[in-house]
């Protein structure tokens, strides 16, 4: 095993992947000469050059629509948006283009590219750069939404999203760049698209949480396991397709769902859980799913009204209480 | 990527009347052009039948563009362009029967039944589509022109939009990256006129639609787009210097359709003499057929001929689409993602 942070995961699964597949490349803004807004791809531009390392202009639904393109005539474009924030720009392409083309060709044009960069809300930037884009990609069929945690889990899952013959979206975490993880030696780590991860193994709850909530959520097991709660972290690592059998299996063996996100809670992430609990699981539940999510508002810039917004540890363990009556 | 260099360059050839075509490439551009006129006149009485639903757009009116330009393209070239696609797959070689088998929505259907009129490919033979989003195909067209030059292959990318789509904001950004880029991209603006009901004049401010690559250094020019000769030469000439590395080119192919937007609209808002004066004194296929006479390369009773060939084969093909089976019901899940 191997230090790296989050950061340091990512590049070098685009760099190994680079290295193996001539018809991978990087693309957007400030991801050559500038190294990446956020550094991710520190480094790139010089192992690979001007050709495979290439900055766009600021120009989201252009850039997006030629990655599109350039997959559609068989390349396999890394397109790195500098915050999901900015994708709106280009939903057209991501939404029509890229998860459409191959069910309205009849499977003749796959589009196997991969969008990559920040998502969700980083630290006192407001409303229109803190959004959680993780239930309107999971809404669309044709797309693989994949939401990592550790260091590990983005490398692994960046190479398979990569090599996947279908339209990515990668979903990152700006605060997660700088976390250390362990990971893996072995430059073929790679991990399946579709397959939850058990982060903590727990008897009582299941709290099934992705990206950075994976962290939130192992903090308040950590102060429940103090009260004599023993929760069980599922981290979901994809949303689509989201890996059902893993929460079923966690709920069968706790019989109580706590969901977690970031993200709005109308027709979010944990609403969906709790269907698919409510539809697979009725039965085993002794308590009704609770959800923990973002505020339903726009962010607002102030810290304190920040930190009221989003979830945290002390909201995460307050629904387990909950649904374990304690509270 | 190399960025782009200033440079002049001529954008549009000479006009040409079609009567200066190899006699041999006029004759296939007259049966050809027959062919995507047929075809659609026979997926009108279709959708009239009820046969055909949703949205269909033909092409009748511009049979000169898409024929012109195919000609000048060779295997590996790549071709992309919106919605009123049914003459692009024809032109690139796809047999009418799953063209039309596509419009009825059958499993013989090009898409298999999933895509419609609107939706048809053929990456095979270099189609990319068959784009519903009035636009959206313009970035993808540069991506397929990108993938060429990422290969350092000669081939190049055909991006067909109208004077429509010709106004949306990401055809300038594609213009952009194309010439900073330098990329091997023919822009073909097919300019009918109408974008659905709204005339060229009022909708664009500037309606000179071939001068708005001018502002990134896209030299463009204005080709009529009723003579096939002159496309083809058009074409020929900026399919040469794009595959030397000349960079982009825009051509705006003045053309014209008779019938309207799609299968529901009425086209109220041009007089019927309008288009009945195009289609009396400018229509490509009467140009050919006429230059094919006066130069003595046909007779009528040989031209008779093909029109029976066409019919047939369009015939053929819209019994076809209707005795072919529908989708079966367990194809409805069926590449919604592909398989690793």
């Amino acid at each position: 095993m191997v230090q790296l942070t989050v950061r340091e995961a990512l590049r070098d699964a685009m760099a190994e992947e680079m290295r193996a597949d001539p018809d991978v490349f990087l693309m957007g803004e400030e991801v050559a000469e500038y190294q990446g807004a956020y550094k991710v791809s520190q480094g790139l531009l010089d192992e690979f050059g001007v050709g495979r390392v290439i900055d766009t202009p600021i120009t989201e639904a252009g850039f997006a629509g030629i990655g599109v393109g350039a997959a559609m005539g068989g390349l396999k474009p890394i397109v790195e948006f500098m915050t999901f924030n900015f994708a709106m720009q280009a939903m057209d392409h991501l939404i029509n283009s890229a998860a459409k083309t191959l069910y309205m060709s009849g499977g003749l044009l796959p589009v196997p590219v991969v969008f990559r960069g920040p998502n969700g809300a980083a630290a006192r930037v407001a409303a229109q750069h803190s959004q959680c884009y993780a239930s309107w990609f999971a809404h669309v069929p044709g797309w693989r939404v994949i939401a990592p945690y550790s260091a590990g889990d983005a490398k692994g899952l960046l190479k398979s999203a990569i090599r996947d013959p279908n339209p990515v979206v990668f979903l990152e975490n700006e605060l997660l760049y700088g976390q250390s993880f362990e990971v893996p030696a072995d430059g073929e780590h790679m991990v399946p698209i579709g397959k939850a991860a058990v982060a903590r193994a727990g008897s009582d709850v299941t709290v099934a949480a992705f990206s950075i909530m994976v962290g939130r959520a192992l903090e308040a097991a950590e102060t429940l396991a103090g009260e004599g709660i023993e929760v069980e972290v599922i981290d979901l690592r994809s949303l689509r397709p989201l890996d059902a059998d893993a929460v079923l299996a966690s709920v069968e063996k706790t019989n109580r769902l706590v969901t977690v996100e970031e993200g709005w809670p109308f027709a979010g992430i944990g609403a969906e859980i709790a269907a698919l609990v409510m539809d697979r699981a009725f039965d085993m539940l002794d308590a009704p799913v609770a959800r923990v999510s973002g505020a339903d508002l726009p962010m607002p810039y102030a810290a304190n009204l920040e930190a009221a917004t989003l979830p945290g540890a002390a909201a995460i363990a307050d629904a387990v209480r909950r649904v374990c009556y304690r509270s | 990527m190399a960025t782009a260099k200033k440079r002049a360059r001529s954008g549009a050839a000479a006009p040409a009347r079609a009567a200066a075509m190899e006699p041999e490439t006029l004759h296939r551009a007259f049966r050809d052009m027959l062919l995507l006129r047929r075809f659609e006149e026979k997926a009108s009485q279709l959708y009239g039948m009820g046969l055909i639903g949703g949205f269909c757009h033909l092409y009748i009116g511009q049979e000169a563009v898409v024929t012109g330009v195919q000609y000048a393209l060779g295997p590996g070239d790549s071709v992309i362009t919106g919605y009123r696609c049914h003459a692009h797959m024809l032109i690139a070689g796809v047999p009418a029967r799953e063209v039309m088998a596509e419009l009825t929505g059958r499993a013989a259907g090009a898409s298999k039944g999933k895509g419609g009129s609107m939706h048809l490919f053929a990456p095979e033979r270099g189609f990319y589509g068959g784009h519903g989003i009035v636009g959206a195909q313009v970035p993808l067209g540069v991506g397929l022109g990108f993938a060429h030059k990422y290969r350092a292959s000669d081939r190049i990318s055909v991006t067909y939009f109208g004077d429509g789509a010709a106004n949306q904001g990401q055809v300038f950004e594609a213009f952009n990256m194309a010439a900073l880029w330098q990329l091997p991209v023919l822009f073909v603006i097919e300019n009918n006129q109408y974008a659905m009901g709204t005339a060229v004049e009022r909708s664009a401010a500037v309606s000179e639609l071939h001068e708005r690559g001018a502002a990134f250094g896209i030299p463009g020019g204005r080709v009529d787009g009723m003579d096939v000769a002159a496309v083809f030469q058009a074409a020929e000439e900026a399919v040469a210097g794009l595959r030397a590395g000349d960079g982009p080119l825009l051509l705006e192919m003045m053309t014209y359709r008779y019938r309207g937007h799609s299968m529901s609209d009425p086209a109220k808002y041009r007089s019927r003499e309008e288009v009945s004066k195009m289609r009396q004194e400018r229509d490509a296929i009467e140009q050919a057929r006429q230059a094919l006479l006066d130069a003595g390369h046909a007779d009528e009773d040989a031209l008779k001929e093909i029109d029976r060939e066409i019919k047939a084969i369009v015939n053929d093909a819209a019994a076809f689409a209707q005795e072919a089976p529908e989708p079966a019901p367990v194809s409805l899940e069926a590449d919604i993602v592909a398989r690793a």
